[in-house]
């Protein structure tokens, strides 16, 4: 080997040292397996659902960004799309399949309702889904255009490119 | 025949008539049996059940029963004053749509019905202490707790509250931030 294939930074791909090593940091590989495959749970609750269906159909095709997996069952999920109005009614149902989610787990919220209650300045509708789980991303919109969501994705992507996937595997769990 | 003839000639008295629409006030213990008649009448699909809040007055809560011939040539509205605490007889057994309609009067406006198969929340959750569209529930809501159910808070009406003003024109009666908070 010379000096120069020694300075690889980047986990990659390279036929000429295919089948023996690729130097990375474990940080980074873990991301980016972690990124690219992010499994949504789809919280569809008003009409952002509509836009979010239209996202992972095939005009703008979220598979495009490893996200196409849409899983109805909580524990088969990464990431919770909240798309839409959080009612009271509502709010417990929407923390307890979060919880139901195995760690890691990131959550968009997806739209105005989501992110604040909207327009919905009301005695029935829960003001941000934030008082209830952690937000990730929030996405403006009412409701977001597909657009919107792939950007609120890739946004999601930077972030988990940025962790400490090692270090935080290693720490307790905390619970509030 | 007018709907409020028709009215006249099935002997009821407080018949008003407003922009081609005919309203008939009934009174409580004549208002099962008045709705049974106008369903034989012809008047046989029941529209809408709502109720009003008249905070102050005595009695407090009207009745509002909206009917309609099938063809939808003629319709008629029956109003029906209620006190607070008065249970009204139900008129599922007349007409079933009134079965969930009467269920939200109850969840919004707290009027219970006699009779009725499920009296319970439509919209609300069971074990919701307040009836938010009485006029003396506050437009932000109010706080409650019900573990592992459902809990309510209160909204922040900062720069509203988002409403129409009636009566006002249309420029200044649009949904709009009005300072109260």
């Amino acid at each position: 080997m010379t000096e120069e294939n020694l300075t690889v930074s980047h986990a990659a791909y390279d036929s000429k040292i295919e089948g023996n090593i690729i130097i990375t940091r474990l940080d980074a590989a873990i991301n980016w397996m972690r990124k690219n495959s992010l499994w949504p749970m789809p919280m569809g609750l008003a009409c952002c659902a509509i836009e979010l269906m239209a996202t992972a159909s095939s005009r703008f095709d979220i598979s495009r960004f490893g996200s196409e997996v849409m899983r109805f069952s909580p524990r088969q999920a990464d990431v919770m799309i909240v798309a839409g109005t959080v009612t009271y009614k509502m709010a417990l149902a929407v923390k307890r399949i979060w919880d139901q989610m195995p760690e890691p787990k990131w959550c968009i919220a997806m739209g105005a309702c989501a992110s604040s209650g909207g327009m919905y300045r009301s005695y029935a509708v829960l003001q941000g889904i934030d008082q209830l789980i952690p937000v990730d991303v929030y996405i403006s919109g009412c409701p977001p255009r597909p657009e919107a969501l792939i950007e609120g994705l890739m946004k999601l992507q930077e972030k988990i490119e940025g962790e400490s996937s090692f270090l935080a595997q290693k720490q307790e769990p905390t619970h509030p | 025949m007018s709907v409020a003839a028709e009215m006249k000639a099935l002997g009821l008295k407080e018949i008003s008539e407003f922009r081609g629409e005919t309203t008939v006030q009934i009174g409580l213990t004549s208002l099962n049996g008045l709705l049974k008649k106008l369903k034989d009448t012809g008047y046989d699909m029941l529209l809408d059940v709502s109720s009003l809040d008249h905070l102050g007055e005595e009695p407090r809560f009207e009745m509002v029963y909206e009917l309609a011939t099938l063809d939808d040539s003629k319709h008629v509205r029956v109003k029906c004053k209620v006190a607070e605490d008065i249970d009204v007889p139900t008129s599922v057994n007349i007409w079933k749509a009134a079965n969930w309609h009467e269920r939200e009067v109850y969840d919004m406006m707290g009027i219970k019905f006699s009779g009725h198969p499920q009296m319970e929340r439509i919209l609300m959750w069971e074990g919701y202490p307040y009836f938010p569209l009485r006029k003396d529930f506050p437009l932000a809501g109010k706080e409650s707790e019900m573990p592992e159910v459902a809990f309510s808070g209160v909204a922040p009406l900062e720069g509203g509250p988002f409403v129409t003003s009636p009566g006002s024109t249309r420029e200044s009666g649009e949904p709009r931030a009005r300072g109260e908070s």
